[in-house]
């Protein structure tokens, strides 16, 4: 994986080319596998070194975790959501990626929920803190990123500082582990082929579908009718083409090209929840409306939403000594702003109430984003809705603040 | 002339962009004194002989080995390249660790974070220092560099209000302060005890009649959030502009580098955005509770 | 800060890296509850040889018959108080303890055998046993916080071994626990647990239900059912109302909180609005 290959930037997708040898596709091309293709992709990636993650059946879910062939993964299956609730269940036969974001997002493999920061001993009457080396950070092939992920994805970097310039600015800082693994993963995105009842990209400014540099290296749509099954590869980087050289493809006829668009037309007509426009403000309006009140007796405080968000970032640390006290370590750990020790100053914490620990996630996500990164912190993908016990919806929350607020 | 309190241009003073910011750097304990029955302040000076910079107003996250790490001020002089001076209350494990600490012991430091104090938007103009409690300590680095450029300001007043005489922080230095005749220092107490005959009274009694024209004066407040919110009161009243008012916050700093999220504060990180504010540029946020 | 003055000077030297030569006294008491809380420290077993390294063990029944005179630097005390006598002894134990750590349900809530609370325990007693005037108890099993001050308060039917270490080591070294006050589902979601109430319908007092227990009902396919008592901030009738509407009977929900930790406090109040 040596050989670099200059991408013709003007490569328009219609001109799609196939994998002639020796020449790999330019960035942009559409090519077409079929089942065996994906097999393959799965075998060369692991050949070259990746850890590959991806969709997988476990304990009534599909998650992301390590997997090795095809019959990994979920084939077959799809899934039912709505707030509070998920169930798999059939979906069209053979097909690979039919269901739709699970409890896991990525940011378990880049911003792991637990992860040594340093340690230390004790040397003399001082202290010797060791890096964490960083060789043991494997490279990642994250396969099935769905459009959501990917600009969920996106929206950490800017919180990590991964892509941002050589030159920090003054008091801006990158984090080193994060950097580390995000420059090491490979992204294999899978276009969606429908969209659920929590699903709300579209109004978050996303698509179903990825467009050219979303961050992809390669983005699937799979077709799946009849007795075809075949997938549409879009090469989304110089990385993605040396992959996709590897594959036995063809080029993207153009029936096959408005086939794929209408995957995405599908997709893009199911969204089953809407977030309210002009959010940002409306949110900044009502700091002090009722209504937190009454979501705050319904919200369990229970974090969930926090922790299966792809975006939300906090974390504390945790100091461990073994029991002689000559050895520490400093651990990060997931952490939520609706827990109560979150906001502790001495003398107590500053966010007593359940209504102030929603208030600040909803007005974080939707609201202080924008003015913190240039972005809203949420991408539409439904999980918080799914995956609430009780069903809160940050859509419907959002919209009950906008029709009786200021 | 609204103008965000300043980042620090020269970055992190103890890290260059190569290292690991969060990393501590060993400090060795220089001395460590007792201020007040609860408060203390200890200087620093590097393990590695390096130098220490830092801006008025900013923080360090102070680290002992094994217990944990706490955000604590500056409150040295910020002219002074080679020491680092703190100064805290004991209310917490790790601040009570930092206490009990001798001359000799080794401290962590990351840091300077966060921004400073600006001087620069007041030259020619009074300067108006207004401090309860323990947030003399993040003022004290800003007045010593007033003090050492003395001449590109008007009046200077520093006015300080402390709950009992007990607890004056800095009560020799401000004695001394008081004897300059090219300072004006005024404290005051909540509650008179012993052989107080100074004045009692909160701190913004002091706002309303100290010496200062407001129309020409840049105020620097910082103490309690009930406190810096009376005093932006009456400084507003007495007619200086909410744009030349600055104030420092203070919220639960744990990465002190924007990534851990908890001392965010409507849209501000304190670590990063903070902890000096213009306050017109937080005015908002300052009103709304549990924000 | 945890531990004694002298402790303290010796823990000094330790930080200009001299070894810590003075070991804490430690005592381990026993109230009305089953044992297992004990247990789950003599099962520490490799971690309990470095810890017992480090401490001196002063009384602990359960271990070692040798008593060795107080005042103790550290209490560790399991059960709750079900008889006068208790509230006395609980009373006197506080008093030569410097630190005073309660383990367990019953220590924290008053255990399985505050269920008592709920009902009248003249008659269980008149059904129970033979000769009820040779019975002297109290009303209540309670926890030990209503009767002295508390240190740390350590979760769990049983405690989870590895916290206890924790709190033991934290202790010693003068840090912080590392012992969140969290719910389950913070647990599940870190440990890649799948949801067991979203994904399968299966009744959880997880989102109520304090941290850990290492994870194990739920990543062994079972809903919580609340061993480590309320978390920081619990919403006991929001809860209840899903469990409602996943299909439980008014009972169900009543019995479902009041087990193990019955008579704390957020599950005591949501169990009797089902009562």
């Amino acid at each position: 994986m040596s050989q670099t290959h200059k991408s013709s930037a003007q490569a328009s997708p219609k001109s799609a080319h196939g994998s002639g040898k020796g020449k790999s596709p330019s960035v942009g091309a559409k090519l077409v596998v079929g089942e065996e293709g994906i097999a393959t992709l799965l075998a060369i990636l692991k050949k070259i070194g990746y850890k590959t993650i991806g969709p997988t059946l476990r304990d009534g879910a599909v998650v992301y975790e390590e997997i090795a062939s095809l019959g990994d993964l979920p084939v077959g299956w799809s899934d039912e959501q709505d707030g509070g609730k998920y169930r798999l269940v059939q979906g069209t036969k053979g097909s690979f990626f039919e269901y739709l974001v699970g409890p896991t997002s990525w940011k378990r493999y880049l911003f792991p929920p637990n992860h040594k920061m340093w340690e230390a001993d004790r040397k003399g009457g001082s202290f010797e803190v060791k890096n964490i080396d960083p060789t043991d950070i494997p490279s990642y092939a994250f396969i099935g990123v769905r459009s959501c992920e990917l600009n969920a994805i996106r929206i950490q970097d800017k919180v990590f500082g991964f892509g941002r310039d050589d030159k920090p600015e003054a008091g801006i800082f990158s984090d080193p582990g994060y950097v580390e693994r995000r420059k090491k993963s490979l992204i294999i995105a899978v276009n969606c082929s429908r969209a659920g009842k929590t699903c709300f990209c579209t109004s978050m400014g996303g698509d179903p579908h990825v467009v050219a540099d979303q961050g992809h290296d390669l983005a699937l749509t799979e077709l799946i009718s009849g007795s075809r099954h075949e997938f549409v590869v879009e090469v989304g980087s110089e990385r993605g083409a040396l992959i996709a050289e590897l594959l036995s493809c063809r080029s993207a006829s153009s029936s096959d090209l408005s086939d794929e668009e209408a995957v995405a037309r599908k997709a893009r007509s199911q969204m089953g929840r809407k977030m309210v426009a002009n959010v940002k403000d409306v949110l900044k309006r009502n700091l002090n409306h009722k209504r937190w009140e009454e979501v705050a007796s319904r919200c369990l405080s229970c974090a969930n939403c926090t922790m299966v968000c792809p975006t939300c970032f906090c974390s504390s640390v945790e100091d461990k000594t073994d029991i002689t006290g000559n050895h520490t370590e400093r651990w990060r750990t997931w952490d939520s702003c609706f827990s109560i020790d979150f906001s502790y100053i001495h003398g107590g914490a500053v966010r007593r109430e359940t209504k102030s620990r929603y208030r600040q996630w909803i007005t974080h996500k939707l609201s202080n984003w924008h003015e913190q990164y240039g972005t809203s912190g949420c991408v539409g993908c439904g999980r918080c809705i799914t995956w609430c016990p009780v069903g809160i919806d940050i859509t419907e929350e959002a919209k009950a603040i906008k029709d009786t607020g200021e | 002339m609204s103008q965000a309190a300043k980042k620090n241009e020269s970055g992190c003073g103890c890290h260059s962009a190569s290292e690991n910011p969060m990393h501590p750097r060993p400090f060795k304990v220089k001395n460590i004194w007792k201020e007040l029955s609860d408060t203390f302040s200890m200087s620093l000076v590097p393990e590695d002989g390096g130098s220490v910079e830092f801006e008025p107003g900013q923080f360090n996250m102070l680290y002992v080995f094994g217990v944990g790490e706490v955000p604590i001020s500056v409150s040295g002089d910020p002219n002074d390249r080679g020491t680092l001076v703190h100064t805290t209350r004991a209310v917490g494990l790790v601040s009570k660790a930092l206490d009990e600490l001798k001359p000799g012991m080794t401290v962590g430091v990351r840091g300077p974070f966060g921004t400073q104090w600006p001087l620069d938007v007041a030259e020619g103009m009074d300067l108006v220092f207004v401090a309860g409690g323990i947030g003399l300590a993040p003022l004290r680095p800003v007045i010593y560099q007033a003090m050492a450029e003395r001449h590109k300001y008007g009046n200077i007043a520093v006015l300080f209000g402390a709950r009992t005489p007990e607890d004056i922080l800095f009560s020799k230095e401000l004695m001394r302060w008081k004897a300059r005749l090219d300072l004006d220092v005024q404290v005051t107490v909540d509650r008179a005890t012993g052989a107080w005959t100074g004045r009692v009274g909160f701190v913004t009694k002091l706002v309303s009649s100290g010496g200062f024209d407001p129309k020409n004066a840049v105020a620097y407040t910082c103490g309690p959030e009930g406190m810096m919110l009376n005093t932006i009161k009456v400084l507003h009243e007495r007619g200086v502009p909410y744009d030349r008012i600055y104030l420092s916050m203070e919220r639960n700093m744990k990465c002190a580098v924007g990534f851990c999220g908890h001392c965010q504060w409507g849209s501000s990180f304190i670590c990063r955005d903070g902890p000096v504010f213009c306050y017109e540029q937080i005015a908002d946020s300052f009103t709304i509770e549990e924000l | 800060m945890v531990v004694t003055t002298r402790t303290k000077k010796t823990t000094k030297s330790t930080k200009s890296g001299a070894e810590r030569r003075y070991r804490p006294k430690v005592a381990v008491w026993k109230f009305a509850s089953c044992d297992g809380c004990q247990l789950s420290l003599l099962s520490c077993e490799d971690d309990l040889l470095d810890v017992v390294g480090e401490i001196e063990i002063a009384y602990f029944l359960e271990a070692t018959t040798a008593v060795i005179k107080g005042p103790y630097d550290l209490s560790l005390v399991e059960g709750s108080i079900t008889t006068e006598h208790d509230a006395q002894r609980i009373r006197k134990i506080r008093q030569q303890s410097k630190k005073l750590i309660t383990i367990g349900a019953c220590a924290t809530s008053g255990g399985i055998q505050a269920l008592r609370n709920f009902g009248d325990v003249d008659h269980f007693i008149r059904s129970v046993y033979a000769r009820p005037d040779y019975i002297s108890t109290l009303r209540t099993s309670s926890p030990i916080h209503e009767h002295v001050p508390v240190d740390f308060e350590l979760r769990g039917c049983p405690i989870n071994k590895n916290q206890l270490v924790e709190v033991i080591n934290a202790t010693l070294n003068e840090r912080a626990p590392n012992i969140p006050h969290v719910s389950q589902c913070v647990e599940c979601k870190k440990n890649g647990t799948v949801c067991l109430m979203v994904a399968k319908g299966v009744p959880c007092l997880g989102p109520v239900t304090h941290a850990g227990c290492g994870n194990l009902c739920p990543s062994t396919d079972r809903g919580c059912f609340g061993c480590f008592g309320p978390s920081e901030a619990p919403n006991g009738p929001s809860l209840a109302r899903q469990l409602e509407k996943l299909g439980m009977s008014k009972q169900e929900i009543r019995d479902f909180f009041r087990s193990y930790n019955g008579n704390a406090g957020a599950f005591r109040e949501t169990s009797e609005a089902y009562d």
